[in-house]
């Protein structure tokens, strides 16, 4: 698609022709997709505010209306306890695509403000029904919409609102859509992805009921939440033509060295200096006047330029080891588990974090294979595993040998989490992540530092278990050796062995009198 | 034979108590014997048998790897005494499948017919000595009267010609005292179906002999009544079996023993001789033969190789083996009707060793 294209239909148009691409391939796909966008949204609304969320699915069939066998028209409504929209910005926000919060550079979990208004379009495409939106910031009222949204012109269509009296100062959305949709077929991914969402959610509680009425529960465990991001100025590495034009537009700045110090992270006066006259621009050059030419040249010598300083981290939001861990313990009871989180580092002008976990044995199950659980910004990535770079690094690149496991015997699970303002996605489906190589040789390093804790671990477990063993040998025998040889010398009193049995451990000292005692 | 039985519960209780003071003494228990390795066994050319040589080796319960079979060893112990004190026998199977009572499992049979070799080798006396005898049978007929020694059956007699087809070679008869008997030759037969002829040819009676049939390689329990019935009875023993390697291999072992054996003694019959078939015979006799094999060839060059058959008429047929590349059964006789082997061949072979 070229950019003109782009803009000549509205951007709803394109999503509605190109649906595809965001995730509504298929009736099954298309309900998984709702389910989770909304969730991502009610989670983000939650935890940008500092609230522990709170978040309610409930999926309901609509009876009489089964199209075909699977496919069905369901109810599907999702509750936070987030921030809350005003009420002006309902509409907008619910009912237009590239609208919201998210246009900007900092860590969330959708990153075109299009999941959400995309659900509500499929919805509206396969169903004709509006999108009920019920919500309130906390203040005297709470507000109902319906809306559609008007996909030609890329407009919200208010059908209904509605104000309430908002007397317990509930704070939070409710979104209630219908799509067509085919549940049976998409229940095991949803379960996973509530599962996983869970995992890198520990503060979070997950309350979903489905079509048949059953509950499942996802509770927290925690209500530390990690540090949210805090917005960021694109990075002079990370700007492209289109966006420095935009830019251009709206800067109040007269001179290129303000304009250089303004937009841009982390660009000081002195770094803007040395830029410019890397660039052979001069400072005092008005932005408004620079031609497209100078632009694309501009944008030439950002990339080339090396002396910015990197991206700070301040923007992203990573889970933090503890919580990482204690996700994992909470939905898979491992054995053992083993966290890491790498230091910031940056890709095309994109900083981001890799988070890395491993965990073996408990409530992990055997596969025969890795377990491979991926996570970018707080979302689980559920399909193409084998196309994400997570995937190349724990079969490609890491032999496991070298680390004691047993990839087809052992029940190990892997763990990666990707923070960035720019998640190198491969589509806007958002689920498989490109191999950068930046991003790559971070998973890499920090998975194998955790492979190295697992195989060390191993190295004792085995070590202990083989004392045990060699324990249990000797309790074994050592008792028949007494009584057999008390008959056959025709004695009455069997020696004690005990004393003997002291002898033969070697650490462990304590484990042979507790089970001696059982 | 209830001397001897005697001695064995003694030497089994004086382990027991080796084993119990050792425990008493705080003292992980062990057991030292002579070791049973290939390289030390040797080929005794005075008691013309193989024996084991000095080395010794211990089985040491504070070691992993010997706690099990150490364990095993001191159980068949105890239950080869129970087995002696009740009068009761057990076969190498029974053992395999009781030690699973014990929780002392063995993993496979041939574990546990290592553990009874390992208490014959430590206490000097064969399995049967603690009534343990092998599945295998062979057969004994003939003008031999013994008197049982086994419970129930103790004091009773009877003659070895009482039943058409031979008598089995069981525990019962192996532990049975020798009373009386006019035969003069004791006549080893490899094959049953020569057994049964040389019985309904009444062959025992021309050749005046006691007729053994070893059924292949003969069970200690058989090798041991041999000896016995040569050194008790006086009774010259005469082996005869197929014109093969295999076969001249079966009169070798119950002459001078097998290595397998080399910790035992009074399994051998050094005075036993083979009488046939030899591989002169299949040229003397035009006897059907085939072509030896593969594997024939390859037995016949390492037992030309092997000390026992060093000199003599080993070395002699060896050469005749080698030489014609063919090979016989005893059955081959028949070519020349049913009784051509007990008309004409036997008693001129038997005539021939006489003079030996």
């Amino acid at each position: 698609m070229s950019r003109e294209v782009f803009y000549e239909i509205s951007p709803a148009d394109f999503f509605y022709r190109n649906k595809d691409i965001a995730g509504f391939s298929n009736p099954a796909r298309a309900i998984y997709s709702t389910i989770r966008e909304l969730i991502e949204n009610s989670l983000d609304a939650s935890e940008l505010y500092g609230y522990p969320p709170d978040i309610y699915v409930r999926v309901t069939a609509d009876s009489g209306l089964s199209t075909t066998e699977n496919i069905n028209v369901y109810t599907i409504r999702v509750g936070d306890n987030g921030s809350g929209v005003p009420a002006r910005h309902i509409p907008s926000a619910f009912g237009q695509v590239f609208y919201g919060s998210k246009y900007k550079l900092r860590q969330s979990r959708g990153t075109f403000g299009l999941g959400g208004t995309m659900a509500i379009l499929y919805g509206q495409i396969t169903t004709n029904s509006p999108v009920k939106v019920i919500s309130s910031t906390g203040d005297r009222a709470i507000h109902e919409y319906e809306l559609m949204i008007d996909i030609q012109r890329n407009r919200p269509i208010v059908l209904k609102h509605k104000s309430y009296k908002n007397e317990d100062g509930w704070h939070g959305t409710v979104i209630e859509v219908k799509i067509e949709g085919d549940y049976p077929r998409a229940m095991p991914k949803i379960i996973e992805y509530l599962k996983q969402t869970a995992i890198v959610a520990p503060y979070a509680n997950l309350t979903f009921v489905d079509p048949k009425g059953r509950l499942y529960r996802f509770e927290r465990v925690t209500e530390e939440m990690p540090k949210p991001p805090t917005e960021t100025k694109p990075h002079p590495y990370g700007s492209d033509v289109e966006s420095i034009k935009r830019m251009i537009a709206v800067t109040p700045c007269k001179d290129m060295l303000s304009f250089m110090t303004t937009h841009f992270h982390k660009v000081g006066r002195i770094t803007a200096e040395k830029f410019l006259a890397f660039a052979g621009i001069s400072p005092k050059k008005r932005p408004k006047s620079l031609t497209n030419n100078d632009i694309v040249e501009l944008v030439k010598a950002m990339k080339e330029y090396d002396g910015f300083r990197s991206p700070s981290a301040d923007c992203l939001s990573p889970l933090g080891e503890n919580l990482l861990k204690a996700g994992i313990l909470k939905e898979l009871n491992p054995e053992f588990v083993s966290v890491r989180q790498r230091s910031p580092s940056v890709y095309s002008g994109y900083p981001f974090i890799v988070e890395v976990a491993i965990a073996y044995g408990g409530g992990i199950p055997k596969t025969g294979d890795i377990l491979l659980y991926r996570f970018a910004n707080r979302i689980p990535l559920l399909y193409d595993e084998a196309s994400d770079v997570s995937w190349k690094v724990v079969h490609q690149l890491i032999n496991w040998k070298h680390y004691n496991v047993d990839v087809q015997t052992m029940p190990i699970a892997v763990f990666t989490h990707i923070c960035s303002t720019k998640i190198p996605y491969r589509s806007v489906g958002k689920e498989f992540i490109a191999d950068i190589p930046e991003i790559e040789r971070e998973i890499l390093a920090g998975l194998r530092d955790v492979a190295r804790e697992l195989s060390s671990y191993l190295t004792r477990r085995r070590a202990i278990e083989m004392e045990k063993k060699r324990i249990d040998v000797f309790e074994r025998f050592l008792p028949k050796i007494a009584k057999f040889s008390t008959e056959l010398a025709k004695e009455k009193q069997v020696p004690d062995v005990k004393p003997l049995l002291k002898k033969v451990v070697k650490y462990g000292a304590e484990e042979i009198d507790e089970s001696q005692e059982k | 034979m209830k001397a001897k039985k005697s001695e064995v519960l003694k030497t089994l209780q004086n382990l027991g108590k080796t084993i119990y003071g050792q425990l008493l003494a705080g003292e992980f228990p062990w057991v030292e014997m002579p070791s049973r390795s290939t390289r030390n066994i040797r080929y005794d050319r005075e008691l013309r048998q193989y024996v084991l040589g000095d080395k010794r080796i211990r089985r040491v319960s504070r070691n992993i790897r010997h706690i099990r079979p150490f364990t095993q060893l001191i159980w068949l112990a105890d239950v080869a005494h129970q087995l002696i004190e009740m009068g009761k026998t057990s076969t190498l199977r029974d053992i395999y499948y009781m030690a699973q009572a014990y929780d002392v499992d063995f993993s496979d049979q041939s574990e546990s017919d290592d553990i009874i070799t390992d208490l014959e080798t430590l206490i000097s006396y064969a399995r049967e000595d603690f009534n343990i005898f092998p599945e295998e049978r062979s057969a004994i007929y003939g003008d031999l009267t013994i008197e049982y020694t086994v419970p129930r059956y103790e004091g009773k007699r009877i003659n070895l010609t009482i039943h058409p087809d031979g008598v089995m070679i069981g525990p019962a008869l192996a532990t049975s005292d020798f009373i009386d008997t006019s035969a003069d030759i004791v006549l080893c037969i490899e094959k049953g179906a020569m057994f049964t002829r040389l019985i309904e040819e009444e062959a025992y009676k021309k050749f005046n002999a006691i007729l053994i049939h070893t059924a292949g390689q003969p069970p200690r329990a058989t090798r041991h009544l041999i000896r016995r019935l040569n050194e008790e009875l006086n009774l010259p023993v005469y082996i005869f079996c197929d014109a093969d390697p295999w076969g001249m291999h079966i009169a070798q072992v119950i002459i001078s023993g097998s290595a397998n054996a080399a910790h035992l003694k009074e399994l051998t019959t050094p005075d036993a001789k083979w009488a046939g078939v030899w591989a002169s015979d299949i040229i003397e006799f035009k006897l059907p033969s085939e072509r030896l094999n593969e594997l024939d060839l390859k037995r016949l060059k390492e037992l030309e190789r092997d000390p026992r058959y060093a000199e003599g008429i080993w070395q002699r047929e060896i050469h005749v083996f080698n030489r014609i590349q063919k090979k016989a059964e005893q059955e081959a006789f028949s070519r020349y009707g049913l009784t051509k082997i007990v008309d004409d061949y036997l008693p001129k072979r038997l005539d021939e060793m006489k003079s030996y």
